[in-house]
């Protein structure tokens, strides 16, 4: 009974010893990779879900064997929606926690908070959101869309006789940067395809605005003037108020569509489709796109959700953000394969030309300058489901124009990532 | 003309010839969407009764095809072929539509339903045309107009015909049609008319001349209209930030508790209308339009158990210090967001209006008013008048109000000071719950909702003076409207900043709020 | 748990050793933020090296130790609860920021103007390459508004939540303004990539280094000055005021010109610590006047334990440096572990954490 017990204390102290061990080995083998997503304040309704996505595709690379024989090992902090917070924490995560590779950030004032620890201490930040381009840093890869990829093909479909043959625009934003340049972009191309100044309207509301009445009289008003189409940059939350009131007062998408640059699958959640059908959005994913790659994809993620109980899981959505998440995440896994090392400037190196198979059905390039990808651009219809319809598409990828040829000067900068100091 | 007419019947012919084994919906199912459009833009020009069904099919979204692209029609989940006797091979997918297309379609239903009995059907479609009418649908709209019978239908045909005639090679026509066009308060006739003051688009001076006096009638109309619905924007506007602030009249005004939890009370109210709805539509489905006469006081007992509860356990601690609850409903405002975001996600999630509360009435033609703002001025109202009523004509009221004046006066007159607190705590709570219940059918719902009524609510209490009903009346709807005669002018943003200035202003010149209380005490 | 141990620890010393302990303490920290600074010019492998991380966090609570210090002269003595303080902070960062942004621009137009297709400097802006000019600013954009304000809120008699909501209010319209892109301070990005700062680079282990140095002087003269203040007879007028104005009034003083003079004050030493936040954290931008913010600026002041000077430096320093710790270290729960501080703090430390502290040395 007592030798008994003796040799059961062994194996269970042998066997504990082992398993420290192993663990102790597993934790020097890993590779730390940064999550820099806001999950309290404004931000959250965005950005948790990103942090779930990158959590996932890690797990993903992780069950397939990791990254060169190595274990990934997530770091996930709160920057909590405060941009200086964004700074402090960007910089933990390179210095004290000492990861190879961020992902993050959602706000171009976030990245812009960023940029220059990353390019002090030589980091490597994925951003994965549409954006009004005009930067180009050796220090960050832009898996989102610039302006080129989203906004200038959205209005060129308008122009089209399917897509209405609008003749007005209506440029309606939230005041801050990522509407501005995006509407100036516009104003320059809507100029040079013949559009007259006065058939251009631009108008702003504040942040977190959400009586739309007098706007949408005043889009009513506007459209009386011939075919019109909105092209709405409204930032996320103003969006509901926005198409409620769009739908009470009577105006329909056979009337004046609406294409919107930030509404996705995941901001539809909050909104009652059934008004909506019609109306447009831009983007370089969605998650009713059919192929086998994103069957899997959407297939991964909802049993993800429901895995981990992540709130709303019965209803869990892809977006064009939580692809590219994705695909920043496993082109960078692949980089660093290639590269045989996570080095910075090796992996930067390896990420040149680095080619993916995304959920969006193309085969994604990263470009071999100018560190954004060449995306698909897809024009989707809201349905009555909360999905879209996807009723246009480019036929190849296009290449992302950071610095656009509409604003003036750009023609002078170098199309290739030069640090910012 | 005729000559159109006639190739317009040629190519029809040969087209029928080309497809003579198909009918209208095999040929629109196989067609791509530029030639599906002409054959809507074709089949609104001339229609034919049996072609509706179809036609409706589609405006419907229920037309199909299966992989050998038969047409099928959906009913209920069934698919029956659109023409024949067809099974499908497969399920059918449904029809892709885009926009231009779902115009078309709307054209050709109306010109289709020119030929029902119904005259209300008949009605809507003259007035569907009188916004989308082709140059094609010329002689239908002439041949209609002939032979309707019912007076109001005549004169909305009467109306789209106008517009098309506008262009007519015959003077006196375009000269009747410009001046009934100025009966009209319609938008679209103003840009109409404004084309043909150009001498290269109207040559004839006395048709020039006419346009000029429709469209300064049309301008008048449009400008009631215009007057109209800023005036009612005004008051939509000012019910809800009264609806925002009336809780806190009473949490802030009344007790004065600095209650920086009070939007976190009007998020929660518009949670339990969402739970509310989602256990509609699991278990009553049926009865889903009435979900939010129901979260009413759902949300009302829900939010006043909180308060009252919060009330209890820690604000009871700080009668009398003032600025510290300002510092503990601050945390308590913490907790229930990321409570709220833990629970539900950080995502907003879906209020749907029911359809009482969808779309609008058109008053005039340029004026619509949502029916879910009408409802919410009205209860905004409702709700003033039972607080007041509450705070007046009953005996917690009085209790309140006492123990609001005088703490310690009205405890030796035996008023349970403490269960008071509770209960109005819980009041202001409650009301701010059905205000989050009337937030939630105007915009999004999500754990930040309260964060950007607070400012609004605080500015709102505090123009109108504190511990005053009416004055809070007064200050909201005083906001609401003088938002809306700003934003038009300036633009949103700048209206915001003019009117925080202007409120700063003001206080200057009043510096307890609009309706200060009368009274000696000094300190 | 780091933090209540260091407290009872430091609360049962002061209790142990008396007065003196408490000043032996305070010089202490004075001391090791003293050395922090030289540290950091240690090579990186030094043991005692201090990071560059820890440097830029330390020197951004110090400022939001002396934004507290701020607020708490005009709260805690004066009775007079701004919930806008936040927008002096910024005026100074954004003052500061003006410079830092021509700095890197060199002869040209700041990025965002370029950008907006400007050609010449808005008239707010000329003479901000200067650094004297700068720093002239930096003093008086906050301090003239604060003057203005004050001039017309204290003439027209407005107190208590009346005037909390009024300053909430203009720090509001502030960030709106700021907000809009042809206001000229660079939209919602603000400012930021910042180069040099007189020409030297201001990442450098110099530059941060006196940055940080310049943050603990311009911390402990504040704390001088308003132990001056309170000990004069000036700050015996000012907590009369809070106390009872009317009085006050009676006995033959004019309050305006008391509240009026420790209001400005007070809005310029927030500018200054926005001054040297910026450079620091490298970035401003329209959400430093968020009127939640300033609301934070008050609980800091409150938790720490208003109408002492050393309490709102111990309440900003706890508050922001639990919410380092806490949003790495539990990122989805740690609002809860804060909402739950400040109920606590108020329910049963009605005067704030240096309020725990004397009980326990008294």
């Amino acid at each position: 009974m007592q030798r008994r017990n003796l040799i059961k204390a062994f194996t269970l102290t042998a066997s504990i010893a082992a398993m420290g061990m192993t663990w102790t080995v597993q934790a020097a083998e890993t590779i730390k990779v940064g999550i820099l997503h806001s999950l309290s304040g404004t931000m959250a309704i965005s950005e948790t879900s990103l942090k779930d996505m990158a959590l996932m595709t890690i797990d993903e690379i992780n069950a397939k064997g990791g990254v060169n024989g190595k274990q990934l090992e997530a770091v996930v902090v709160d920057p909590a929606s405060n941009w200086p917070l964004f700074a402090e924490k960007g910089r933990q995560l390179l210095t004290q926690d000492k990861v190879d590779v961020v992902f993050g950030c959602w706000t171009s004032v976030s990245r812009k908070s960023v940029l220059p620890v990353f390019e002090e201490l030589n980091g490597l930040l994925f951003y994965p959101v549409q954006y009004e381009g005009e930067e180009m840093s050796p220090n960050v890869f832009y898996t989102g869309a610039a302006p080129n990829q989203q906004a200038i093909p959205a209005v060129e479909y308008l122009m089209s006789e399917d897509g209405g043959a609008a003749k007005r625009y209506f440029l309606l934003g939230t005041d801050y940067v990522y509407p501005r340049t995006t509407n100036k972009i516009l104003r320059a191309f809507l100029i040079s395809k013949g559009v007259a100044e006065k058939d251009i309207e631009e108008v702003y509301t504040p942040f977190g605005h959400s009586d739309y009445q007098t706007i949408v009289a005043n889009i009513k008003k506007f459209s009386a003037g011939g075919k019109t189409a909105v092209i709405s940059t409204v930032n996320g939350d103003s969006n509901v108020p926005f198409y409620k009131e769009l739908a009470n007062q009577g105006l329909e998408a056979t009337d004046v569509p609406v294409v919107a640059f930030s509404v996705g699958e995941e901001e539809l959640r909050g909104i009652d489709t059934k008004p909506l059908v019609g109306h447009l959005a831009a983007w370089n994913y969605f998650q009713s796109v059919e192929n086998p790659v994103n069957t899997e994809f959407v297939a991964k993620w909802k049993a993800y959700a429901k895995a981990k109980n992540l709130p709303g899981a019965d209803k869990a959505v892809t977006n064009d953000p939580m692809e590219a998440t994705y695909v920043g995440i496993n082109m960078w896994a692949q980089a660093v394969e290639k590269a045989g090392t996570t080095e910075v400037d090796k992996v930067r190196e390896a990420l040149y030309g680095q080619t993916f198979a995304a959920p969006s059905g193309y085969t994604l390039t990263m470009d071999k300058t100018n560190h954004h990808l060449h995306k698909p651009v897809m024009i989707g219809e809201i349905q009555e489901d909360g999905q879209f319809s996807v009723v246009w598409e480019t036929s190849s990828p296009v290449r992302a124009q950071p610095w656009s040829p509409f604003i003036e000067g750009n023609d002078k900068k170098p199309d290739y990532a030069v640090k910012s100091n | 003309m005729p000559t159109v007419v006639t190739r317009i019947l040629l190519s029809l012919l040969l087209l029928l010839s080309l497809a003579a084994h198909a009918g209208d919906a095999q040929d629109f199912v196989t067609a791509n969407p530029a030639k599906q459009a002409s054959l809507l833009e074709r089949w609104s020009a001339a229609p034919d009764a049996a072609r509706l069904p179809l036609l409706e099919a589609l405006q419907q979204g229920r037309v199909a095809a299966d992989s050998a692209k038969t047409a099928f029609i959906e009913t209920a989940g069934n698919y029956q072929a659109a023409e024949g006797e067809a099974q499908p091979l497969d399920t059918p997918k449904k029809l892709r539509l885009n926009n231009r297309l779902r115009g078309l379609i709307a054209t050709a239903v109306a010109s289709h339903q020119l030929l029902v009995d119904d005259p209300v059907l008949r009605l809507a479609a003259a007035q569907q045309l009188q916004k989308s009418a082709k140059p094609a649908q010329l002689q239908l709209l002439n041949a209609q107009v002939a032979s309707e019978t019912d007076d109001a239908v005549r004169d909305a045909l009467t109306l789209a015909l106008a517009n098309l005639q506008l262009v007519d090679s015959d003077l006196a026509v375009r000269l009747a049609a410009v001046r009934l066009l100025g009966e009209t308060g319609d938008p679209l006739a103003r840009t109409r008319l404004e084309t043909l003051l150009d001498p290269a688009v109207e040559s004839d001076p006395t048709v020039r001349t006419a346009a000029e006096t429709s469209l300064a009638q049309v301008k008048r109309k449009l400008l009631i209209g215009e007057l109209l619905g800023q005036a009612f924007s005004g008051l939509s506007l000012g019910s809800i930030l009264l609806l925002a602030a009336l809780g806190l009249a009473i949490t802030f005004g009344l007790l004065g508790v600095i209650n920086m939890a009070h939007g976190e009370m009007l998020m929660l109210g518009a949670y339990s209308t969402y739970m509310v709805q989602v256990l509609f539509q699991r278990f009553a489905p049926e009865a889903l339009a009435l979900y939010p006469l129901v979260a009413l006081p759902v949300a009302f007992f829900v939010t006043a158990a909180i308060g009252m509860a919060l009330e209890r356990t820690v604000i009871r601690h700080l009668y009398g210090r003032p600025l510290e609850t300002l510092l503990a409903t601050w945390g308590i405002s913490l907790i229930l967001i990321q409570l709220v975001r833990v629970i539900f996600g950080a995502q907003n999630v879906e209020v749907a209006n029911p359809y009482w509360l969808s779309g609008g009435i058109q008053v005039l033609p340029n004026l619509v008013l949502p029916y879910n703002r009408i409802v919410i001025i009205g209860f905004a109202l409702f709700v003033v008048v039972l607080t007041w009523l509450l705070l007046n004509k009953t005996r917690l009221g009085l209790n309140v109000r006492a123990v609001t004046q005088n703490r310690n006066m009205a405890a030796c007159c035996g008023v349970p000071t403490g269960r008071v607190d509770m209960l109005a705590f819980g009041l202001g709570s409650g009301i701010a719950g059905l205000g989050g219940v009337a937030l939630s059918q105007i915009g999004n719902v999500g754990p930040d909702l309260g964060q950007s009524y607070i400012i609004d609510s605080f500015l709102v209490v505090v123009l109108g003076g504190v511990g005053q009903l009416a004055g809070s009346v007064m200050a909201a709807f005083g906001l609401g409207i003088a938002n809306k005669i700003l934003e038009p002018q300036i633009g949103a943003v700048l209206g915001k900043i003019l009117i925080l200035a202007l409120i700063i202003l003001f206080i200057q010149k009043r510096p307890q709020g609009l309706f200060a209380l009368k009274g000696r005490v000094i300190d | 748990m780091t933090m209540p141990m260091n407290q009872t620890l430091l609360a049962r010393a002061s209790a142990k050793l008396g007065p003196q302990a408490s000043m032996a303490i305070g010089l202490l920290v004075l001391a090791v933020l003293l050395a922090m600074p030289l540290l950091h010019l240690l090579p990186a492998d030094n043991a005692l090296h201090v990071s560059a991380y820890s440097l830029t966090l330390v020197g951004k609570i110090l400022c939001y130790c002396i934004v507290a210090l701020a607020l708490d002269l005009v709260w805690g003595y004066a009775g007079l609860l701004s919930l806008g303080h936040g927008l002096f902070f910024a005026l100074g960062g954004y003052a500061m920021g003006m410079y830092l942004m021509r700095e890197a621009a060199g002869d040209g137009l700041p990025a965002f103007m370029s950008f907006l297709a400007w050609t010449e400097l808005p008239w707010y802006w000329y003479g901000t390459s200067n650094f004297l000019w700068a720093l002239c600013l930096v003093v008086l954009a906050p301090g003239l508004l604060a003057l203005v304000f004050g001039f017309f809120a204290f003439r027209s008699r407005i107190k208590g939540v009346y005037f909390s909501i009024m300053t909430q209010a203009l720090t509001f319209a502030g960030m709106l303004l700021f907000f809009r892109n042809e206001t000229g301070f660079g939209g919602n990005n603000g400012f930021t990539n910042f180069r040099t700062i007189l020409g030297f680079d201001i990442t450098s282990a110099h530059t941060r280094a006196v940055l940080f140095l310049a943050t603990v002087v311009l911390l402990v003269a504040s704390l001088y000055l308003g132990w001056r203040l309170a000990r004069s007879k000036f700050g015996r007028v000012l907590t009369a005021l809070r106390d009872a104005e009317n009085r006050l009034m009676f006995c033959g003083y004019d309050p305006r010109g008391y509240k009026l003079f420790i209001w400005v004050l007070s809005a310029v030493l927030c500018g200054l610590a926005g001054a040297l936040y910026v450079p620091q954290v490298g970035i401003i931008n329209p959400s430093e006047m968020s009127p939640t913010n300033s609301i934070e600026a008050a609980v800091w002041v409150a938790l720490g334990g208003r109408g002492t000077l050393i309490g709102p430096l111990l309440g900003a320093g706890l508050v922001n440096g639990m919410k380092s710790w806490f949003t790495v270290a539990f990122p989805e729960y740690w609002l809860f572990a804060l909402g739950f501080l400040f109920i606590v703090v108020t329910l049963f430390l009605p005067k704030g954490v240096i309020g725990l502290l004397r009980r326990k040395s008294s």
